[in-house]
């Protein structure tokens, strides 16, 4: 009931002055309204509403308190059911089969890669991985309907973005394995991407620091008026953070272009969404905020991409903040740090995995409509193993970052101090050169500053 | 934030404080400019030279700031550019560092430092290591400042020195001015570097006129970052402090050349990158030297001087002992008394300058 008891109150506050009192009065006797006043003073009180600065409600003489379990939760948004059927004809976007194969493509090459990424953690030859296993659906279906110059703020189980962007294979690898060519310099743990030229900022490990920066650039992208807007990708788990309440607070009051985007996977670690929050989750928080917020299965492609096209819309047309809450299933432990078979059963995870999964909802819309079939797909299963194999094995050759990179970027320019180090350094190894494996750091000929 | 209602209190008794210390000079000097003016019309400047620079904070437009550092500016520049913000410093923290990245470049304005202990992960995760940890692609030219230190009055949680904690941390450059004409050069300095600068203001200093040259009044004027500052000349002893500990070393000095003691003042102006070339010089020209600082000796500003002095060369100059003169080690009391008794006075450097010298 809680859209009801919104658009109660959305009909309420827009309802033009002139109109008739009654219609409102029969409106707000419409069954189901339980938590009304009944009381036949509404009409003088409708006339006089209380002036305090903060709050526009009104008046009642009925003592009662809002119970959050009055209502069953705002609903979530789907297009097609788990078979791939689309429930109701005008909502689907109506997307050209070249996007779907991309979309498709993007979800299983990821899907693919972290297949072969966790398993390289397992063997040591990365120190550390997470996956995105059952979350695919909502990175690609919110990519897609983004401008791809609007600026993304991942958490750091977001890579679906970056594939839809075309981010290379390789750059993930040079990335996950920290060498010369990764665009971090080496410096981050894996997963922690971050490239300029396809407007995704770097990941910042402490949870929910994202969310007011977001803010921050989408207020500085209102100054600017380009018509972008910034995506803010954060779980249910970061929305605990004080920072959550600190952007969605702020996006209001700033009146900013930015669509938060919620990925709520189940668990925050370990922890279950019935011991994280009461309430409605984090989509029934924003209204709260003034902010305009929906509920998407996030495992129904097609259905997150159409809200993210509408919330695009009113955050860049209307300067506006929009909360996604987009309901999905962490498949995959946390990261390889962890073991999820200590909090949760092996067939709830069978039950995702096999029944509603993002991947095969969108392969089921696909063959319905004659796109895809078993020979596109073991050909292209085959494919991009063969792409990701080559990238990786690449990527593992290649020498580690000259470790003179260690001293740059700490300032814009080095410090005295930081120049001191360096050479105190350069000395040292160079004096002990046999003693260091220095054939494996690659070595940079441009002058560092 | 803490109490915000102490805000007038703060007010009145620093200037009471500063009634109660200080005798203004007479109105025949030069040029005067209060440490207030001059950090308003630091802000002013840059923001007319620079369309990206931006001020946001508590009260900070129509209200004019808590300590009216952004008078006028509210006025001038509209609510686009001085922004009131809800009470929440890990949030306006946040939004500032998101706006640095996207290419603005925000002056952060805490109500005081205390509180910018909610943001301090913004500050330290984000601010300082964002470039690092984008590998040079995202710079965060951030500017976050407010009043630091002791103020006169507000106990414990409104009453310490953050110097120490700031100037920790790599990526992030630190400021601790002290007169007017530094307040004014360093702010347009912090607000033209590209890196995050934490800006530390003293509210007892803040309506304290003193002396500028004309040079101090022009547009152009920059402090360069990371450059101490002689502040008096001296071949006794060195006297090596930041903020408003430079003020009380002057007057110690002062009363030390009635004992014949000729002190060298130095004023550190930054504490990150920290000038160590000044004051190794200055050392090894009067062989002793004693830290003056506000804040809490442990692992303090004082601290970090005498340990470099120990691993540099100038070492050997001395003829004594570093000493350290320092705030008490609790947290601040609430009596007028007994805060007093809790920091630095200039009577406390002249007893421990007179201990190193051994003059009577």
């Amino acid at each position: 009931m809680a859209s009801r008891i919104l658009s109660r109150v959305l009909t309420l506050n827009n309802f033009p002055k002139q109109h008739s009192k009654l219609q409102t009065f029969s409106n707000l006797f419409s069954p189901g309204h339980r938590a009304l006043s009944t009381s036949t003073k509404c009409f003088s009180l409708e006339q006089e509403r209380p002036k305090f600065p903060g709050s526009k409600a009104k008046w009642t003489e009925k003592l009662e308190f809002v119970h959050s379990d009055l209502y069953d939760g705002i609903p979530v948004y789907r297009v097609m059911d788990r078979s791939g059927q689309v429930l109701q004809a005008d909502q689907d976007p109506q997307l050209p089969e070249e996007m779907v194969v991309k979309m498709y493509k993007s979800m299983t090459l990821l899907n693919t890669m972290d297949k072969i990424l966790y398993e390289s953690q397992r063997q040591g030859r990365i120190s550390f991985y997470m996956t995105n296993y059952g979350e695919e659906g909502t990175h690609i279906g919110s990519a897609a309907a983004l401008d791809p110059a609007d600026l993304v703020y991942g958490q750091y189980r977001e890579a679906g973005i970056l594939m839809w962007r075309g981010f290379p294979l390789d750059s993930f690898m040079n990335q996950c394995y920290g060498n010369e060519l990764d665009l971090g310099k080496g410096r981050q743990m894996p997963v922690h991407y971050g490239t300029k030229e396809l407007n995704f900022v770097t990941i910042s490990s402490p949870l929910g620091t994202q969310l007011p920066q977001a803010v921050g650039a989408a207020y500085a992208y209102k100054r600017a008026q380009n018509g972008l807007c910034v995506a803010c990708y954060f779980g249910e788990g970061a929305a605990s953070e004080g920072d959550a309440h600190a952007a969605f607070n702020f996006s209001a009051t700033l009146e900013c272009p930015i669509i938060f985007f919620c990925r709520n996977n189940g668990y925050a670690i370990s922890t279950p969404t019935n011991e994280q929050y009461r309430g409605d989750g984090i989509a029934g928080r924003g209204p709260a905020y003034g902010i305009s917020s929906i509920r998407v299965d996030g495992n129904d492609v097609l259905a997150v991409y159409n809200v993210m096209k509408a919330a695009r819309d009113t955050a860049v047309r209307e300067n506006r903040p929009v909360l996604v809450e987009a309901m999905t299933y962490r498949i995959g432990h946390h990261s390889t740090s962890d073991d999820s078979s200590a909090y949760r059963s092996v067939d709830e995870v069978r039950f995702w995995d096999s029944t509603d999964h993002p991947i095969s909802r969108l392969r089921n819309y696909m063959a319905l409509r004659g796109w895809w079939d078993e020979a596109k797909e073991g050909e292209w299963k085959k494919q991009s193993k063969t792409n990701i194999m080559e990238s990786f094995a690449r990527a593992e050759k290649k020498l580690k970052p000259d470790w003179r990179l260690l001293f740059t970027d700490v300032y814009e320019k080095m410090t005295p101090g930081l120049k001191d180090q360096m050479r105190e350094m350069e000395e040292h190894v160079s004096k002990y050169k046999d003693h260091y494996p220095v054939q494996n750091y690659a070595k940079t000929t441009t002058p560092l500053e | 934030m803490a109490i915000n209602c102490t805000r007038n209190q703060f007010q009145k008794l620093c200037h009471q404080a500063f009634r109660r210390n200080f005798s203004l000079r007479s109105a025949a000097q030069a040029k005067q400019l209060t440490v207030r003016d001059a950090l308003n019309s630091a802000i002013d400047e840059e923001m007319e030279r620079d369309e990206r620079v931006f001020l946001m904070g508590e009260e900070v437009a129509q209200y004019d700031g808590a300590y009216k550092i952004s008078r006028g500016l509210w006025k001038k520049y509209g609510d686009k550019r001085v922004i009131d913000t809800p009470i929440t410093e890990m949030g306006f923290g946040g939004i500032t560092v998101g706006a640095a990245m996207a290419g603005l470049r925000p002056i952060c304005e805490f109500m005081t430092f205390n509180f910018s202990m909610q943001a301090i992960d913004q500050i330290i995760n984000s601010a300082a290591k964002t470039l690092y940890m984008s590998a040079g692609e995202v710079n965060v030219p951030i500017v976050i400042r407010g009043p630091n230190g002791a103020a006169a009055g507000v106990a414990a949680q409104h009453s310490q020195c953050f110097g120490a904690w700031y100037s920790h941390c790599p990526g992030l450059k630190v400021i601790s001015p002290y007169s007017s004409e530094d307040c004014r050069g360093l702010l347009k300095a912090a607000i033209r570097d590209p890196d995050p600068v934490v800006f530390l203001e003293n509210e007892i200093l803040y309506g304290i006129p003193m002396d500028v040259s004309d040079e101090v009044m022009s547009k152009d004027f920059v402090v360069p970052i990371g450059k101490a500052k002689i502040e008096r000349p001296g071949s006794s002893v060195t006297l090596v402090s930041h903020s408003r500990g430079v003020q009380l070393c002057l007057e110690a000095a002062k009363e030390l050349s009635g004992s014949g003691v000729d002190c060298e003042v130095i004023n550190l102006r930054s504490l990150r990158p920290l000038d160590m070339e000044t004051v190794e010089k200055s050392l090894e020209k009067t062989h002793h030297i004693v830290t003056v600082e506000q804040g809490w000796a442990s692992s303090g500003i004082g601290a970090e001087i005498s340990a470099r002095i120990a691993e540099s060369k100038s070492f050997f100059f001395l003829d004594a002992p570093i000493l350290r003169v320092s705030g008490a080690d609790i947290p601040m009391p609430y009596a007028k008394t007994l805060e007093a008794a809790c920091l630095p006075q200039p009577q406390d450097i002249v007893r421990t300058v007179k201990t190193l010298l051994n003059v009577k």
